[in-house]
């Protein structure tokens, strides 16, 4: 067993200069690495490249490291509940390409496979398309999309062990496993960290062969953007 | 003339029995609403879950548990949960039967603009460009005019694409049109209350008018 376990989130982010490009993951809010971003955002690093599905809220998420202008340039798929960040893009302080979902989940695939490219039709005869070689396979067009390459990625696990080894949980999931595997340097951060041995290796998400460092995290917020439920259906004993 | 809600009780009624079905952000939300009992339908978020259960009873709201719109939902009996990448991969491949969106614009060769107004707003197009460039069958709901009254579905769009000849077919406030292969909104039905004439009026793309209309069957 390789022990990965660091003590602390300062530790974790440690190596962090400016300039670097990182991926943090996550899907608006749900399944940030909120204990890294408040790190990054009190340690000021600088002329950073995110690639990340989304850019956080106004004051949450990677929203914290926009506001303080950490961010050089944006590789996201949807920025829409970021007003900063729309009033950075449209006045050009902000460097941004915006990229299909698929597309961004898939140039993550390809770095954690080893491979250099993959080809997908999204984004074909749109915008998306310029600058890129298209090829024909069976009669539909592909456009070649390229492996990302991130100094750092930056995950959130729900349980994780001291080999290194996540598992998600829910929809929290989403970019963290793919991004784990797409870094060259990858931090985990956990809500429960196991000794080795604990989780059933059946039941690993992500081998700890991706993550170098782990870390148990603490005081999540988990904030929700659209608080969404319906009446409960339960009935109240005591009524009528 | 229909609401959002007349919009998306309409289009629950193209949706099959056993059928994997993505829904978009707005009205196609809506959609899930309306589909009768009698029809299995498993919903496909693109964040990386199948099985998409109505939201959670208040007070149960899961931080982990949300759906692309970012709202707290739920999952079903036989509900599966991958992550990102292994959601386009399904979407990509066509395991996906039917996707349901929402535009901008939809030209009458089926292109579709739904992600940016340059200049003005610029959200991203989330995973709308992987599901229109892959789906099998899009069913688009939309006004058919904007607020100023002007068509928004033209000869060609005039904002930038989210994809190619694509869409099939589309519901709006006032019909059902269908999208020909060679080209032309063919109008299918009109919306309760709404005359062919009106329809004409509120479309500049081309519209190809059978003698038969119908009216739309919304229960």
């Amino acid at each position: 067993m390789i022990n990965k376990v660091v003590q602390s989130v300062d530790e974790a982010i440690d190596g962090i200069e400016n300039g670097m490009t990182l991926m943090l993951g996550g899907f608006g809010l749900c399944g940030i690495p909120e204990n890294c971003i408040t790190a990054l955002a009190k340690n000021g690093v600088q002329e950073l490249t995110c690639i990340s599905n989304n850019a956080g809220v106004d004051n949450f998420g990677i929203g914290l490291l926009l506001q303080n202008r950490q961010v050089k340039k944006m590789i996201a798929s949807y920025v829409g509940e970021n007003a900063e960040f729309e009033r950075q893009l449209l006045t050009g302080e902000l460097e941004v390409e915006l990229i299909p979902q698929g597309t961004l989940a898939t140039r993550c695939l390809a770095a954690g496979y080893g491979m250099p490219v993959v080809f997908t039709p999204a984004g074909v005869g749109t915008e998306v398309a310029e600058g890129k070689e298209q090829r024909n396979f069976n009669g539909k067009d592909y456009l070649m999309e390229v492996a990302f390459e991130a100094d750092f990625a930056i995950v959130k696990a729900w349980k994780g062990d001291t080999a290194g080894n996540l598992v998600f949980r829910a929809t929290a999931r989403n970019f963290n496993p793919i991004m784990a595997m797409a870094g060259k340097m990858t931090i985990a951060e956990v809500e429960e960290l196991v000794p080795a041995g604990t989780l059933d290796p059946d039941h690993i998400h992500t081998p700890g062969i991706y993550v170098h460092r782990i870390f148990q995290g603490k005081d999540y917020e988990k904030r929700i953007e659209q608080r969404t439920s319906r009446p409960s259906q339960k009935k109240d004993r005591h009524a009528g | 003339m229909l609401d959002k809600n007349g919009i998306a009780k309409r289009i629950a009624r193209e949706i099959k029995n056993n059928s994997y079905v993505n829904l978009g952000i707005g009205i196609p939300t809506l959609v899930a609403n309306y589909i009768p009992a009698e029809i299995n339908v498993v919903l496909q978020s693109e964040n990386g879950l199948l099985g998409m259960g109505p939201f959670p009873e208040k007070g149960e709201e899961d931080a982990d548990l949300i759906n692309a719109g970012k709202q707290t939902i739920t999952t079903l009996p036989g509900s599966a949960i991958f992550d990102s990448a292994m959601s386009f991969g399904m979407i990509r491949a066509q395991k996906v039967d039917l996707t349901i969106l929402g535009a901008m614009e939809v030209s009458e060769k089926g292109d579709i603009a739904n992600w940016k107004i340059p200049g003005k707003m610029v959200k991203g197009m989330g995973g709308a460009m992987d599901l229109v460039a892959s789906a099998r069958n899009i069913i688009v709901a939309m006004q058919h005019v904007n607020k100023a009254g002007e068509s928004k579905l033209l000869p060609s769009c005039t904002l930038p694409l989210t994809g190619v000849r694509c869409v099939k077919k589309i519901v709006t406030e006032l019909a059902v049109l269908e999208i020909l292969p060679e080209g032309g909104f063919l109008l299918l039905e009109h919306a309760p209350g709404v005359s062919v004439d009106l329809i004409k009026h509120s479309t500049l793309g081309k519209l190809i008018v059978p003698d038969q209309v119908q009216e739309m069957k919304l229960d």
